[in-house]
């Protein structure tokens, strides 16, 4: 399954919002952070306002902040607001050969691989995907760093 | 809100939690689980509850197996529940945080479960309660 850009955009772009639902951030800021196109995320974040996830800020500063429910809100409820979910493996389909018993058979292996991705991404909230982000970031910092070793020195 | 291993005076409130979440009353699966997970002294099964008060408003079972489906010793839960108006306040945390520390006392290093694709409430709380998938894989089929 290869997400579309927009989706992949908004992931990010409401990931970074509900990690602090205080902090109000621009397009811009969020876009340099993840290395993104800003005239790309910045109708990526008008299509989140109308899914209700993010409010526009107006006056000084401006900016987006996070208005959702990030212990309700899963990954998939972001990524249905930009795209069906599409299946993972395209068999390709024509003449008939999906209604022949390999044809369904494939279907079935489909189905059932595609089952487990949306079960997946339905059991996935905001809060969650956060929470392991910075899960991973304490085990980094708490990793020991490799010693140095000199130049030609034998493991 | 406090922690303690399951008595046999908790078996009604087990039940009627139980039917509650699923639907189906099971007075004698649960007789049977009580019989080898409370009154059993076997060290590696728990089955804790949750009281507010003399209330039972959640409890947590499971227990430590080896070698099953060719997996070392590892902590098993295999029921959890909460009634829901105390859920979303840290109960099934702290249900799961501690059957889990009384499985690292016995020196398993891993916790799993299993639960439907359908149980969205389960799947949830255990996401993140920092759970992934794993590596093993369930497969079934009907006996014809």
């Amino acid at each position: 399954m290869k997400l579309q850009k927009s989706t992949v955009f908004a992931l990010h772009a409401v990931l970074e919002l509900a990690s602090d639902s205080d902090r109000q951030l621009s397009t811009g800021e969020i876009a340099e952070r993840y290395g993104i196109s800003t005239h790309h995320l910045a109708k990526v974040m008008r299509r989140l306002v109308r899914g209700g996830l993010v409010q526009s800020m107006r006056g000084a500063g401006g900016g987006y902040r996070f208005c959702g429910n990030a212990n309700r809100t899963t990954l998939l409820d972001v990524i249905v607001l930009f795209e069906e979910l599409g299946p993972e493996l395209d068999f390709v389909e024509g003449d008939g050969a999906e209604s022949t018993p390999i044809g369904l058979a494939l279907q079935a292996v489909r189905d059932e691989i595609d089952d487990l991705t949306r079960a997946t991404l339905r059991s996935i909230t905001l809060n969650t995907l956060i929470k392991n982000a910075e899960r991973r970031a304490r085990s980094r910092k708490a990793e020991p760093a490799e010693p140095a070793r000199a130049v030609g020195a034998r493991a | 809100m406090d922690i303690r291993p399951a008595t046999l005076e908790h078996l009604d409130a087990v039940v009627a939690l139980d039917e509650l979440h699923t639907g189906l009353a099971k007075p004698a699966y649960w007789r049977d689980i009580f019989a080898r997970y409370v009154e059993s002294t076997r060290p590696n099964r728990f089955f804790l509850v949750a009281e507010d008060g003399h209330r039972l408003i959640g409890f947590i079972a499971g227990e430590v197996r080896a070698w099953e489906f060719g997996s070392p010793p590892c902590g098993w839960v295999f029921a959890i529940n909460v009634l829901p108006e105390h859920r979303e306040r840290g109960v099934g945390s702290r249900l799961l945080d501690e059957i889990c520390r009384r499985f690292k006392e016995t020196g398993v290093t891993t916790v799993r479960t299993m639960l439907s694709r359908d149980d969205a409430l389960n799947l949830a709380f255990f996401r993140s309660q920092g759970l992934t998938a794993g590596s093993y894989i369930q497969l079934e089929k009907e006996l014809e």
